[in-house]
């Protein structure tokens, strides 16, 4: 039944129209998978029972006008699902059952997707490596000891070893974009509005957004049309006319004006990345794209102020998890000391860490040096690429600075991990859609992937250079399924 | 003992060895927004519900819920502002006030900390000596907390949500005010505005009106202020005064014994009628505010508030001033009707009723009269009033043109107070019309000076204090139904 | 601008996490490290840049005033680590 499982969404989905594969078939195929691949731990809450339960209800009265009809699909477990588990990777939640579904899921479901299960991440979505989960480390299917990048770990790992035949992620600083890259695989994050956060569990909410992680372009284009959506329940969703991203998916993008800014060529970047940039600009020219040299000049303040707004809103978000209404709580002597012993037994260090940043620089005395600076270097980020704009059409640079790394290898150096969203996080500091496409290998063989970044609410623009330059760059990951032996 | 000295209301100072203190108060209201849901979410506001029934997933802070602004109440804040003769500002932001408490369920309040939906504006009050402005520096809108219970489980603390989320609009005065009365006229002004505009019920024993009391001593005539301590969350005026006395006491105490005084948050305690310091400076709080990024900036047009500025109804200061002018209340009955928006509509409604040949005196004189003391004997509002405006503006009238007497008018009125009924109809069940025709009062009155002829006689000769004598008699005889105008004139002319 | 020990101990009291001696010193040479990095903000002079607060470019967007939301209790209480049948219940708190 591998063949099932190895089949893209847009595969799947004609399969299942067509009769030729029933709803039910699918999610045996990828709950078998599943059961000979519990070693990469992408799994925290399995709902393979039920999933096969719907997959069968289905099939009885099967819909196929819907956009993913019986599809199975398994999620980041940072989106809320009502009554199914949703811990956020973090030991606090680890037994919260939450009476509600996020709008970016109930989308899903709306569609005819069914829910396989949610997948590991960074806990709180903080982390690069998804090595902050409670739920422990996830494996890269490139290669054993591999991170699968982060936050979203589990979700890029299920798709890289055919767990799962799409899946969403949460992109705050590079999220979807850098596992991703780590995995060969794609995905998107939208522009800030795009997508719900209604019943996503909330890092940094000036940043946050969900958003698909797939095989393919195409099958991207299919998810996002799903999950966007306005949505009155959050105050920061934008009501702007959608596309039919999917329908509308062209290889068309003569003409088209890219920009390539010059600050992206860090220090110490390694000579594959360059090189891979290069053949990404001949690949773009190639489709027909105008090459542009341009400059976004406050780049390299971009992490830093990352990591000043970041940490402050997630330090004020996380105050909930207090031990009173939900999650963990351990006893103490009085409510203050019942807070204290709850939040630092519920939270690990990643999570420790960037809270205390977070109520650092807004604690009295310092919040004009640290926040309200960083509030206006953002604005110079995205004044950056305001004006870019006005020359170009979208920026292609590279997803990260490196490829997926070994397990353990930063999980000292809090700076060093930090630095993997050198390329990702500008791109939330302006609330931009931006894509990772894989585009080649390094040296040991390992996915790299380029970034293509587009104007506010232009994601059919992003996802149309990202369609034609995937063909012309025709990526195949080689995955041997060695976890399965 | 020191003694207080109290030389008028407007000024409250307090004497030690050869210095004279003032007081110097600020008002920080908390004022319920009348409203169906809460700010941010669609439950509902209404009191007295059994515990954490009126709590959706926002207001419990469950994970990934986020804010919804409800219009209504951002309405209600700039009716309000307006009310208070306020800017109200085209945009404002809101933040979140980061701490923690069991009753708070996010770990933070959404508040409006440098950027409120009101700014400055201005209240008057009427005191004994005349008016005096209180300057208001912000109202500004946000989130009310949930409710700890600590007397019902011995061990444990418990936390009733039902409240989480409601609207408070917090509205901080200047430290304009001196004395403990008039922070009772200010408090009382601001619930009667709040509540001519409907925005604020002003029940402060349901907590729809609580205020911290910022107090600080000078000596009288200084202009620089003193460091001050913030008595919180008090729910009656009562307890205000109480709590600005003593707190005006110990900081005079202090400052004579030459110590400082700790600029710090404290707790008026009911019982022992004392305040006391709440937290140690140690566990000083720090909010940490920070715009909310879960919500845009609030901005509303001039449109929109000029909108409401066309639905603010009459409020307190303009019908006093409409009353006096137009309908020759006195400045002293006016500024009692206006006081309440329900014994204005009360008194208009009687004025109302009362038609053309109204006699408005005799309406307040009713209405401050008879109809406050039942009130106050039954202790009920007005709202509540056994008699209508309609019966009270009819037994006025039959008073006005002569029907009843105002001595039988009392009698009436203690009859209609047994389910409102027609003054009219009393009157003519109980035959209670008065006698005004002058042939029969003339045949009565001849057979009262014949029966006391000479009495009649001894006025004749001078000794006029026996006028009354035969008014008495004449009143007597006719069961009090006599028109007592009359009686004057055919006494005067018969004797 | 190093941040000492005490420094890090009264923000964690601030975000009530409560931190061993050993854990404070990490989290101290962490922020330290952190924290250097955050100050090449300072390079920038941003006196005249207006702080970006929201990327969204839009205005708050109102709810109509109604009740939408019914008893939901057993929910609310469901997944409390310690209730009654009608309340949260903490530890005692003496004000």
């Amino acid at each position: 039944m591998s063949e099932i499982t190895s089949l893209t969404l847009y595969e799947l989905i004609k399969n299942i129209k067509e009769k030729k594969i029933s709803s039910n078939e699918a999610v045996k195929s990828f709950v078998y998978r599943a059961e000979k691949s519990k070693k990469i731990n992408v799994y925290v809450t399995e709902n393979f029972e039920n999933c096969l339960k719907l997959s069968k209800e289905f099939d009885d009265k099967p819909n196929f006008d819907l956009k993913l009809p019986g599809i199975p699909i398994a999620v980041k477990d940072l989106f809320c699902t009502n009554e199914v588990r949703t811990t956020a990777g973090s030991n606090i939640l680890n037994n919260f059952v939450p009476t509600y579904e996020s709008t970016v899921t109930q989308n899903i479901w709306n569609e005819g997707g069914i829910l396989l299960g949610k997948l590991n991440c960074d806990e709180f979505a903080m982390g690069s490596s998804n090595e902050t989960s409670f739920f422990g480390n996830v494996q890269n299917p490139i290669a054993e000891d591999l991170v699968p990048g982060g936050s979203s770990g589990g979700s890029s790992a299920a798709l890289a070893a055919n767990l799962t035949p799409v899946t969403i992620g949460t992109d705050t600083g590079g999220s979807i974009r850098q596992p991703a890259s780590f995995t060969g695989t794609v995905g998107l994050k939208p522009t800030y509005g795009s997508c719900s956060r209604y019943g996503i569990v909330a890092f940094a909410s000036s940043l946050d957004q969900a958003g698909p992680m797939s095989k393919d372009v195409k099958d991207s284009s299919i998810l996002l049309e799903v999950i966007s959506s306005f949505d009155k329940k959050d105050s920061t969703s934008i009501d702007f006319k959608r596309n039919n991203y999917s329908s509308e998916l062209t290889r068309n993008i003569k003409g088209l004006k890219i920009g390539i800014p010059k600050e992206y060529r860090v220090d110490g970047m390694p000579d594959e990345i360059e090189k891979l940039w290069k053949k990404g600009i001949e690949y773009a020219k190639d489709c027909g794209a105008e090459i542009i040299d341009i400059s976004l000049p406050h780049t390299s303040y971009a992490l830093p102020t990352y990591y000043i707004v970041a940490p402050a809103e997630a330090s004020s978000n996380l105050a909930r998890y207090d031990g009173v209404k939900y999650g963990l709580r351990s006893p103490g002597k009085n409510l203050i000391d019942m807070y204290e012993k709850t939040r630092s037994d519920g939270f690990g260090e990643e999570v420790k860490r960037r809270v205390m940043i977070g109520t650092y620089v807004l604690s009295s005395g310092y919040y004009d040096a640290y926040y309200l600076k960083a509030q206006k270097v953002r604005q110079l980020i995205k004044q950056d690429f305001d004006q870019a704009y006005n020359k170009v059409d979208a920026i292609l640079t590279p997803s990260t600075p490196s490829s997926a790394f070994k397990i353990g290898e930063k999980s000292n150096d809090p700076v060093s991990m930090y630095l993997n969203d050198i390329f990702t996080v500008p791109v939330n500091l302006a609330g931009l859609p931006g894509i990772s496409i894989p585009a080649g290998v390094d040296k040991n063989n390992y996915p790299l992937g380029l970034q293509i970044i587009g104007k506010p609410f232009d994601e059919q623009t992003v996802l149309n250079i990202a369609y034609s330059m995937e063909e012309k760059i025709n990526y195949k990951n080689n995955i041997t399924d060695w976890w399965m032996k | 003992m020191d003694e207080i000295m109290s030389k008028n209301n407007l000024e409250y100072l307090i004497e030690r060895n050869d210095n004279v203190y003032e007081v110097v108060i600020g008002l920080e209201v908390h004022a319920q927004v009348t409203s169906n849901s809460k700010l941010f979410s669609s439950s509902s506001t209404k009191f007295g519900a059994e515990p954490n029934t009126q709590v959706s997933l926002v207001d419990a802070a469950f994970p990934g819920m986020l804010p919804v602004i409800n219009e209504f109440c951002v309405k209600q804040a700039i009716k309000t502002g307006i009310g208070l003769k306020a800017k109200i500002n085209n945009k404002s932001v809101f933040d979140r006030k980061n701490y923690f408490y069991a009753d708070l369920p996010q770990g933070y309040q959404i508040s409006q900390y440098k950027y409120p939906i009101v700014g400055e504006g201005n209240v008057i009050l009427d005191m004994p000596e005349g008016q005096k402005q209180v300057g208001i520096e912000r109202l500004h809108l946000e989130q009310d907390a949930g409710k700890s219970i600590h007397d019902i489980d011995p061990s444990n603390t418990l936390v009733d949500l039902n409240r989480s989320g409601v609207a408070l609009m917090e509205i901080v005065s200047k430290p304009d005010l001196r004395s403990p009365d008039e922070v009772n006229a200010y408090i009382k002004k601001l619930r009667s505005i709040m509540r001519y505009l409907g925005t604020c019920d002003g029940n402060m024993q349901d907590g729809s009106l609580r205020a911290d009391v910022n107090v600080s001593v000078r000596i009288k005539g200084s202009t620089d202020l003193g460091t001050r301590c913030e008595i919180k969350n008090v729910n009656s005026i009562k307890f205000m005064q109480m709590a600005i006395i003593y707190e005006a006491n110990r900081q005079v105490d202090l400052i004579e014994e030459g110590q400082k005084i700790d600029q710090e948050t404290r707790l008026f305690d009911t019982k022992k009628n004392e305040t006391r310091s709440m937290r140690s400076k140690e566990d000083a709080h720090d909010y940490r505010y920070f715009p909310d990024p879960d919500l845009l900036p609030l901005e509303v047009t001039d449109e929109f508030i000029d909108k409401l500025k066309s639905e603010i109804p009459e409020l307190p200061d303009d019908k006093k001033k409409r009353f006096i002018d137009e309908l020759k209340v006195s400045p002293y009955d006016a500024t009692i009707l206006v006081s309440d928006i329900d014994t204005a509509k009360y008194f208009e409604e009687v004025v109302a009723k009362m038609g053309k040949n109204r006699d408005i005196k005799l309406a307040v004189n009713w209405i401050t009269g008879e109809l406050f003391a039942v009130l106050n004997d039954k202790n009920i509002e007005i709202a509540q009033s056994p008699i209508s405006a309609k019966n009270l503006a009819k037994l006025i009238n039959l008073i006005k043109n002569g029907t009843i007497s105002g001595k039988i008018a009392k009698t009436i009125f203690e009859l209609m107070l047994d389910g409102d009924i027609d003054p009219q109809i009393i009157v003519e069940e109980k035959g209670l019309k008065q006698e005004s025709d002058p042939k029969a009062l003339e045949a009565l009155i001849d057979k009262i000076i014949n029966d006391n002829r000479e009495k009649a006689i001894e006025y004749k000769q001078g000794k006029e204090k026996l006028f009354g004598f035969f008014v008495g008699q004449a009143m007597k005889a006719s069961g009090g139904k006599a028109n007592p105008q009359l009686i004057n004139e055919i006494l005067k002319k018969k004797l | 601008m190093t941040i000492d020990l005490k420094t890090v101990k009264h923000i964690s009291k601030l975000a009530r996490i409560s931190l061993d001696e050993k854990k404070a010193e990490k989290l101290a040479t962490d922020m330290n490290s952190i924290f250097e990095f955050i100050e090449k903000l300072n390079e920038l002079n941003t006196d005249k840049v207006e702080p970006l607060t929201s990327i969204a470019e839009t205005t708050l967007r109102f709810r109509n005033d109604k009740i939408t939301s019914e008893n939901i209790r057993e929910k609310i209480l469901k997944n409390s680590p310690e209730k009654n049948d009608d309340f949260f219940v903490v530890p005692k708190v003496v004000e």
